[in-house]
C-alpha cells in the first residue's frame, strides 16, 4: 500500500464545549504502513488532537477499541482501512451513553456482566493439585471463554436497547454460560436462577447481530439457545 | 484546582496480573484497598500474553524447580539475584495451581492435568534437552489469566478506580511514601490517594521504542513516576527483543509456536537456529535467538525484497495441531501478515518486547534503595510487582513464561507483605506533606497554558527512533554515546509539549502527554545505563565487548557482575552488588559460567 488520503464522517460531542453533537467531516494522509482503521484514526490525531477514543493492545485482545464502523460495530484494530467504502463513517457503540466523541460510558455494559457472578464457584476444599478435567470437557469452554468484553455484541443487540437495565445482553450471557459449562462449577442451578427471569435471558430473540459483529468469532446465540435449553430440560 | 482527598489502607496502582494478584491478597484480608487503573482491568496488557507461565509441574516431562532455577540464572547471564530467583522458581506450582482453583481454563493432558509446552531456554537436567514446563491455555494464556484474576477480584469485591490515571508519587519529608495524586480521565479531576502502603504494578514501558509488541498504553507510568520522585531505576539498559514479532507490524507471534515445533528460517529456507545454538536450536533463549536472526539479516539471508526478516515456518504441522494448540496465532497472522500459517511460513523480525529492569525491589516486593551503606534499604511504604518492578529475576535477559510467572508469585508477595506490615503496625497513616499534589498541578497547569511548544507525536516519534537506532539488538559504542546526547535533548523537547485540547472531559492528548513524560524517563535511563556498561551480557551486547578466549561472550564478570542504579536527577549513575547466594543455606549458588545453549 502506498500513501493514499482517507476520508471520514466523525461523530464528535465534547460536552465541555458542544451543545450537542455533530459530524465532523476530515480527511488524512495514511503513511504506507497504515493498515488498520485504528492506524487510521491515531494519525488522523496528530492533526486533531482532540478526537478522543479508546486504544490499547492494537491486535484484538483488549477490547478496547470498539467502535460503530459505517455502520456495522467492530474494533478498529482489526478492520482494515482499505476495505472500507468512504467518507468512513465513524460513531460511537449504539445504546450506551456518549461521555465524548467515540468514548462511550459502559457502566450498565459491565453490570450485566457482573451480574452473572462471572467467577468459578466450587466449595470442596482447594485439593493440593489442579482439580482434573478432561481435555473433552475443556473443549466445552472453547468458544466461550475467548471473550474480550469489547461490547461489539451487546450494543448490536435491540434487545438490549430497549433493556439494558434488565436484559443481562449476549456478552454477560456467553460469561454465564462459559462457567455453567465448566465441570469444576458447582453453580449450575444457582447460575439458572439468577437467569429465570422475563428479560434477564428471554428478551433474547435470537436476532444474532451478536453473532455477525463478534471480533472473535464467537457465537453469544448458541450459549443463550444452550442456557435456554437447559431451563428447559430442569422444568421437565 | 481542588484537590479532594481519599484515604485508603493500601492504594494500587495498575491491574494487570500483578496488580489484581496483590489486590486479591488485600480484599481477601479486609482491607480497605483502591486499585487504580487508566484501562478496564481486561484491557491490561498482560492480556496479551500468549505462549504460557513456567512452573515445573511436571506434568508431561519430569522437572523440578532446582532446573528452573538454573535455567532462569542461566538465562538471566548470571545479572538476575539467585534469593528473588529461589523464591520465584520455588513458588510457582503454588500460584498456577491457585490460579486453576480460581477457574483458569488451561488446556489439558489426556490425564486431565494442566497441559504444557516446551519454550525457550527451559531445559531439563541443567541444560541437558528442552522441557515442557510452560502451562499454557492455547495461545491466549494471559487472556486467559487476566480474565481469571479480574473475576476473582470480582468475588472478592475489590474496589477499583477504572480509568483513573496516576500522575505522581507522594513522599514526605523523610522520603517515605504516603500516596498518589491521579486524575479521573472522565471528569478530569485530581484526587490525592492516601495510603499507608503504595502498590505500584504499572507495567512496562515498550513504547519507548518505535517498533514494539507492547500496547499503547505501556508507557511506563509507575516507573516514571519513581524516577521523577527520586527512586532510582535499576538495570534499565536490559531490554528484550522477542525474536519473533510480526514483519510491519510489530505485533507479537508468541515462542509457544517454536515450542509446538515451529522453525525459523532464512532466505535459502536453512533452519540457521542449528548454526548458533546446537543444543536447542530455535527453543535458545531469546536474546540469542534474537541476535542470531539480525546477523542472518546483516549478512544478506534476510527474506522479502528487502531482506529484512526471516520467516518463522509451521507448515509441517498438522492443521489440527495449529487450529488447537495456536489459534490466535493463526487469527494474528491472517490479519496482521495477511498469510495463513497452516499454508505458508510468518515474516518476522525481532521486536521489542519487555523491560527486564525497573523499581528496585527485594523477593518481599518492598522497593530497596541504597541508604546509609545498605544497598537495599526498603523504602517505607512503596512496593511494587511485576513487569515495572526488578527483583531481579530476570536478570540481563528473561526467559519466556517466567514474566507471567513473576507477576504471580511477586504479586502475591507484595500484597502479602502489605497485610504483614499493616497488621503487625509497622505501617501508619503519616500525614499528607502540605504540597502532597503541588507537582502533578504544576504539570497540568503547564499544560493548559504552554504556548509555542513541541507537539506530542513529534517528540514521541523522536525518543523512539532513537532509542530504536541507538539502543537496539546489537549495541555500538560511538551510537550509544551519541545516542545519550540525542535523547537529553529530546528530554529537553518534551518540557514543552502543547495540545489543543483544553477539555476536562475524557482529554487523552493530556493523557498522552503525561505519558510521555514517564517515557521519557525510562529512555533516558536505558540509553544512559547502556552506555555506561562496557561489556556485553544477555541482551546488552556491544561491539566493543566482543567474545574472546578471556571474557566468553564479552562478559566483564570483574567488572561488570553489578546492577546498575540510574537517578534521574542529574542522570547519575550508581552501582549494587548482584546477589550471587541462593535463600535457603542448602541450595547451592548457581555457580559463573560460560552461556551457550
Amino acid at each position: 500500500m502506498t500513501k493514499r488520503t482517507v476520508h471520514f464522517k466523525i461523530y464528535r460531542y465534547d460536552p465541555d464545549k458542544d451543545e450537542k453533537p455533530y459530524m465532523q467531516d476530515i480527511s488524512v494522509e495514511l503513511e504506507a504502513s497504515d493498515k488498520k482503521l485504528l492506524d487510521a484514526i491515531v494519525r488522523l490525531k496528530t492533526k486533531d488532537d482532540t478526537l478522543s477514543f479508546r486504544r490499547s493492545c492494537r491486535e484484538g485482545v483488549c477490547g478496547s477499541d470498539a467502535m460503530n464502523i459505517n455502520g456495522k460495530n467492530g474494533l478498529a484494530c482489526l478492520t482494515d482501512v482499505d476495505s472500507l467504502a468512504q467518507p468512513i463513517t465513524l460513531r460511537p457503540l449504539p445504546g450506551l451513553p456518549v461521555i465524548r466523541d467515540l468514548i462511550v460510558d459502559m457502566t450498565q455494559f459491565f453490570k450485566q456482566y457482573h451480574s452473572i457472578k462471572p467467577y468459578l464457584v466450587n466449595n470442596d476444599p482447594a485439593p493440593e493439585r489442579e482439580r482434573l478435567q478432561t481435555p473433552e470437557d475443556r473443549e466445552e469452554l472453547n468458544g466461550l471463554y475467548e471473550c474480550i468484553l469489547c461490547a461489539c455484541c451487546s450494543t448490536s443487540c435491540p434487545s438490549f436497547w430497549w433493556n439494558p437495565d434488565k436484559f443481562v445482553g449476549p456478552a454477560g450471557l456467553l460469561a454465564a454460560y462459559r462457567f455453567i459449562a465448566d465441570t469444576r462449577d458447582q453453580d449450575t442451578n444457582a447460575r439458572l436462577d439468577n437467569l429465570e427471569d422475563p428479560y434477564r435471558l428471554f428478551r433474547c430473540h435470537t436476532i444474532m447481530n451478536c453473532v455477525d459483529v463478534c471480533p472473535k468469532g464467537l457465537n453469544p446465540t448458541r450459549a443463550i439457545g444452550k442456557i435456554k435449553d437447559m431451563m428447559v430440560r430442569r422444568a421437565v | 484546582m481542588n484537590v479532594a482527598k481519599r484515604t485508603f489502607d493500601a492504594v494500587i496502582v495498575g491491574a494487570g496480573g500483578a496488580g489484581l494478584r496483590a489486590a486479591l491478597q488485600l480484599s481477601e484480608s479486609g482491607l480497605k484497598t483502591a486499585v487504580l487503573s487508566k484501562v478496564f482491568p481486561t484491557r491490561s496488557h498482560t492480556v496479551a500474553a500468549q505462549g504460557g507461565v513456567a512452573a515445573s509441574l511436571g506434568n508431561s516431562t519430569e522437572d523440578n524447580w532446582h532446573w528452573h532455577m538454573y535455567d532462569t540464572v542461566k538465562g538471566s547471564d548470571w545479572l538476575g539475584d539467585q534469593d528473588a530467583i529461589e523464591f520465584m522458581c520455588k513458588k510457582a506450582n503454588e500460584v498456577v495451581i491457585e490460579l486453576e482453583h480460581y477457574g483458569m481454563p488451561f488446556d489439558r493432558t489426556d490425564n486431565g492435568k494442566i497441559y504444557q509446552r516446551p519454550f525457550g531456554g527451559h531445559s531439563m537436567n541443567y541444560g541437558q534437552a528442552p522441557v515442557m514446563r510452560s502451562c499454557a491455555a492455547a495461545d491466549r494464556t494471559g487472556h486467559a489469566m487476566l480474565h481469571a484474576l479480574y473475576q476473582r477480584n470480582v468475588r472478592a469485591n475489590t474496589q477499583f478506580f477504572v480509568e483513573w490515571m496516576a500522575l505522581d508519587l507522594i513522599r514526605d519529608a523523610d522520603g517515605d511514601v504516603v500516596g498518589v495524586t491521579a486524575m479521573e480521565m472522565e471528569t478530569g479531576e485530581i484526587s490525592i490517594f492516601h495510603a499507608k502502603a503504595t502498590v505500584f504494578a504499572t507495567g512496562g514501558s515498550g513504547r519507548i521504542y518505535y517498533s514494539s509488541t507492547n500496547a499503547f498504553i505501556n508507557t511506563g507510568d509507575g516507573v516514571g513516576m519513581a524516577a521523577r520522585a527520586g527512586i532510582p531505576l535499576e538495570d534499565m539498559e536490559f531490554w528484550q527483543f522477542h525474536p519473533t514479532g510480526v514483519a510491519g507490524a510489530g505485533v507479537l507471534i508468541t515462542e509457544g509456536v517454536r515450542g509446538e515445533g515451529g522453525i525459523l528460517r532464512n532466505s535459502s529456507g536453512e533452519r540457521f537456529m542449528e548454526r548458533y545454538a546446537p543444543n536447542l536450536k530455535d527453543l535458545a533463549s531469546r536474546d540469542v535467538v534474537s541476535r542470531s536472526m539480525v546477523t542472518e539479516i546483516n549478512e544478506g539471508r534476510g527474506c522479502g525484497p528487502d531482506k529484512d526478516h526471516v520467516m518463522l515456518d509451521i507448515t509441517h504441522l498438522s492443521p489440527e495441531t495449529i487450529m488447537k494448540r495456536l489459534p490466535g496465532i493463526r487469527e494474528i497472522s491472517l490479519q496482521f501478515a495477511g498469510v495463513d500459517p497452516i499454508k505458508a511460513p510468518i515474516p518476522v523480525v525481532p521486536t521489542c518486547h519487555y523491560q527486564m529492569g525497573g523499581i528496585p525491589t527485594n523477593y518481599k516486593g518492598q522497593v530497596v534503595v541504597p541508604k546509609d551503606g545498605n544497598p537495599n534499604s526498603p523504602v517505607v511504604g512503596f512496593y511494587a510487582a511485576g513487569e515495572c518492578a526488578c527483583a531481579s529475576v530476570h536478570g540481563a535477559n528473561r526467559l519466556g513464561t517466567n514474566s507471567l510467572l513473576d507477576l504471580l508469585v511477586f504479586g502475591k508477595s507484595a500484597g502479602e507483605t502489605v497485610v504483614e506490615d499493616l497488621q503487625s503496625g509497622n505501617l501508619r497513616l503519616k500525614p499528607l506533606p502540605a504540597d502532597a499534589a503541588d507537582v502533578s498541578l504544576a504539570r497540568l497547569n503547564r499544560l493548559e497554558t504552554q504556548k509555542d511548544g513541541t507537539q506530542v507525536h513529534d517528540v514521541r516519534l523522536a525518543m523512539q527512533r532513537t532509542m530504536q537506532k541507538h539502543a537496539g539488538v546489537f549495541r555500538f559504542a560511538d551510537l550509544l554515546k551519541e545516542g545519550v546526547e540525542k535523547i537529553v535533548e529530546v528530554a529537553e523537547e518534551a518540557k514543552s509539549t502543547q495540545i489543543t485540547d483544553k477539555s476536562k472531559v475524557w482529554n487523552t492528548a493530556m493523557t498522552e502527554a503525561l505519558e510521555l513524560d514517564n517515557l521519557i524517563e525510562v529512555a533516558k535511563a536505558t540509553m544512559i545505563s547502556a552506555e555506561a556498561r562496557k561489556e556485553s551480557r544477555g541482551a546488552h551486547v556491544r561491539d566493543d565487548a566482543p567474545d574472546t578466549a578471556e571474557r566468553p561472550n564479552g562478559r566483564d564478570d570483574d567488572n561488570w557482575l553489578k546492577h546498575t542504579l540510574w537517578y534521574s536527577e542529574g542522570n547519575r549513575l550508581d552501582y549494587k552488588p548482584v546477589n550471587l547466594q541462593p535463600m535457603s543455606p542448602d541450595v547451592e549458588p548457581i555457580a559463573l559460567a560460560k552461556r551457550t545453549y
